[in-house]
């Protein structure tokens, strides 16, 4: 064992091999950011058309065809793309091994790309001002739901890539522990592929139909309960990345160790199967799901919680053992000691603070009795801004920034603008969703692009002014951060070039790396079945419920 | 095979555990003894005939039988449309802490429906018959609004509740 574990490390990886994989991450990153960059001055748009206070610009039908961009670039471009790049350089390095096919990945990236440009052209021309939730029976332009699909099986592409990859090594590893990172990144992989059944099922056998005139008609609680399977899952999809950079990059910026390696593999098992067959309690308030469902899935929703207060537990953990490391003392001293002007650790430590109060606003929704309070408000959007937006972005800039020397060859633009472009990002985006989730709590419904008809009630109106005030100065300091991200990213390209040792990459090591780990935290399969197991038992009654409820359909409806 | 768990580890899992088993617990003891449940109710409904006495269930949700009326058990019912954009009738009156049993029905796509400072929220699904009981318990007149995306003049469709104290309340048309 020892002998082939020193054998692995010494590989290196030839040359031709680390080009190509860099090609493939940059232009994944690329495509990523590019959406970012057109998303991000859209969101600062609605939040200054909704506040009313600038008639000018009040319009509904851009506000609605900007809002669904918005989502659709943020949720759907932004995440996936990011997480194929660092998926595609994560299962190189860390594995030390060479892609299966380049090849292949191209064409994943070929697929997925001619999508989003499809969905844009819809997006964009105001054929598709549907939401990035689609919701039938309204129904969007065709080549919406045609580039929404190919852009899904596009990222399939890079799923099978992250699986041959890991079931190669380990046939030439018999035994060993997969790469943490490595064992992380490919249940994300798998854990795409099965949340994104529900939504696949739904546009395929449904919305590219009905809207292509083959079929008049459709059952939009079906859509809703196949969409559900997807929208949890598909968050933590987003998620698990962010988390990936905490466990496997943070340690060694921090200058310390990783607390624990098998700890982590039970959290990434757990997010696994815990996070895709609970999706109904997006369903809390439909009528077409029984109550006894719904309180199923409440169950699996808080179970989700155990990983992510794992991952709390072992990345606080870890930071204290690199500030304990660097001479911090005392119960809080070795937060003191930490360095904060380490890109990494800054945005770690970021993200952590969002998620703790994110994470509570979470239990909120998934209270099976509290969720009436706030669904559909505008606490909603002011809890997944914090989440993904916060929590999981500002990791993706963590990422990006460790990576984009490394993969360009080029010295990383200004660590002082770095920094300052990651605490405006956090100080802008509590600006933007304290005062939403607020708005929330006193009955502002969300996804409206003006409040103007409800001057009836005018007590309550008058009540949101002020949220509605500072809501602007947030969004303005996300814009000018996400943009000064952009600008980082491309004044790096016109940096000099660094050593070749520079730009080796190399991940933290747990205080006690395993030799080997239990067979169930190094398994694929066992997974798999259990998720095909909790999957039926979950969704498959209020699925095939639609085939004999008798429900008289719908036609489908314009915008 | 072993796994090396830290002692420190053992307790933030059983700690962790004992969060999400009391959270089950409370949640079980509302909805078991409060009978405190979302709004469910798998009833269809044939949304693109609601004005036709026919069809599947058909007749209920007919313009003459909109409104605040009686139940056969004296429970006080609200049958109300959401359609693009508005919903009918536009204003209704109920009196303060009452059970009032709202059904809702969808005319055309999907709506929600909101009125602040209760927990009166549910969506309305073409096809499907919303069902909900609540309890209002603040007096004064309450914007009803829809709170899913249904088109571009989602944010002008409304309706208004007003809640009076129980003496000013009487049924103002007799709907059978
Ligand atoms: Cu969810
Ligand atoms: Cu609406």
């Amino acid at each position: 064992m020892a002998t082939s574990s020193i054998k692995t490390s010494e590989l290196a990886l030839s040359a031709a091999t680390t080009d190509s994989t860099n090609k493939l991450a940059f232009w994944n990153f690329f495509v990523a950011f590019a959406a970012f960059a057109l998303a991000l001055p859209m969101g600062a748009y609605q939040v200054l058309e909704r506040s009313g206070m600038f008639p000018a610009l009040e319009n509904a039908a851009v506000y609605y065809a900007s809002t669904s961009t918005h989502g659709v670039l943020m949720a759907y471009v932004l995440s996936t793309y990011f997480i194929m790049g660092f998926g595609y350089h994560t299962a190189v390095h860390s594995l030390k091994q060479a892609l299966w096919s380049p090849r292949f990945a191209w064409v994943g990236f070929w697929m997925s790309t001619i999508g989003v440009v499809l969905a844009a052209i819809a997006l964009l021309s105001g054929n598709a001002s549907i939401l990035y939730t689609f919701y039938p029976p309204e129904i969007a332009h065709p080549i919406f739901y045609i580039g929404a699909a190919l852009l899904v099986v596009g990222s399939w592409f890079w799923c099978v890539l992250m699986i041959v990859s890991t079931v190669q090594w380990k046939k030439a590893n018999p035994g060993k522990p997969v790469p943490l990172i490595m064992y992380g990144t490919v249940l994300n992989a798998l854990l795409w592929l099965w949340t994104s059944l529900g939504v696949a099922a739904e546009v395929v056998f449904q919305l590219i139909p009905v809207s292509l005139g083959w079929v008049d008609t459709l059952d939009p609680g079906l859509a809703r309960v196949l969409f559900s399977e997807t929208l949890h899952g598909i968050v933590y999809f987003w998620l698990f990345p962010a988390y990936l950079v905490m466990y496997a990059i943070l340690p060694k910026e921090a200058g310390g160790k990783l607390f624990s390696d098998e700890f982590a593999r039970i959290a990434f098992v757990m997010l696994f199967i815990f996070s895709v067959p609970i999706g109904m309690h997006h369903l809390y308030m439909d009528p077409m799901v029984a109550a006894g469902w719904k309180l199923l899935h409440m169950f699996g929703t808080f179970m989700v919680a155990v990983p992510t207060m794992i991952t709390g537990f072992t990345i606080i953990a870890t930071m204290e053992i690199a500030g304990r490391l660097r001479g911090g003392t005392g119960l809080f001293g070795w937060l003191k000691k930490l360095d904060y002007t380490n890109p990494v650790v800054l945005a770690s430590t970021l993200s952590l603070l969002m998620l703790t109060v994110g994470g509570w606003g979470g239990v909120i929704n998934a209270a099976y009795a509290l969720d009436a309070l706030i669904h559909n408000t505008q606490w909603i959007p002011g809890h997944f801004h914090l989440i993904y937006g916060g929590t999981t972005v500002i990791m993706y800039f963590a990422a990006a920034y460790w990576l984009w020397p490394k993969i360009t060859g080029h010295q990383l633009y200004s660590n002082k603008l770095v920094l300052t472009q990651l605490w405006l990002w956090f100080f802008g985006m509590w600006i933007t969703t304290m005062p939403w989730h607020y708005l929330g709590l006193i009955g502002q419904p969300r996804r409206v692009d003006t409040v103007q008809a409800y001057q009836q009630a005018e007590e309550l109106v008058r009540s949101w002014d002020f949220s509605m005030l500072i809501m602007n100065i947030g969004a303005i300091m996300l814009l000018v951060s996400g943009l000064l991200f952009v600008y980082i990213l491309f004044m790096t390209s016109r940096q000099p070039t660094i050593s070749k040792a520079e730009q080796e990459v190399s991940y933290a090591e747990a205080i006690h790396p395993p030799l080997r780990v239990p067979t169930l935290l190094n398994s694929l399969s066992f997974w798999n079945w259990a998720m095909l197991i909790y999957l039926i038992a979950s969704y498959g009654y209020p699925v095939l419920q639609f085939w004999f409820i008798g429900t008289p359909e719908s036609p489908q409806w314009g915008i | 095979m072993s796994i090396h768990i830290d002692p420190l580890e053992k307790k933030w899992i059983i700690m962790t555990s004992v969060i999400v088993l009391l959270t089950w617990v409370l949640i079980i003891y509302y909805a078991a003894v409060e009978n405190v449940h979302p709004p469910s109710n798998v009833e269809v409904i044939d949304s693109a005939h609601l004005h036709l006495a026919s069809g599947v269930g058909g007749g209920e949700f007919m313009e003459d039988k909109l409104g605040v009326h009686r139940d056969a058990d004296g429970t006080l019912v609200v049958t109300m449309v959401a359609a693009r954009y508005g919903f009918y009738p536009q204003h209704v009156e109920v009196p303060i802490n009452t059970p009032i049993k709202f059904r809702m029905a969808s005319f055309d796509v999907l709506h929600g429906v909101l009125i602040p400072f209760s927990n009166m929220n549910t969506m309305i699904v073409p096809g499907y018959v919303s069902e909900l009981t609540t309890n209002f318990t603040r007096l004064g007149d309450f914007p009803v609004i829809c709170d899913e995306y249904c088109g571009l003049a989602h944010a002008y469709m409304y309706g208004m509740i007003k809640i009076v104290p129980k003496d000013d309340f009487k049924l103002t048309a007799e709907v059978h």
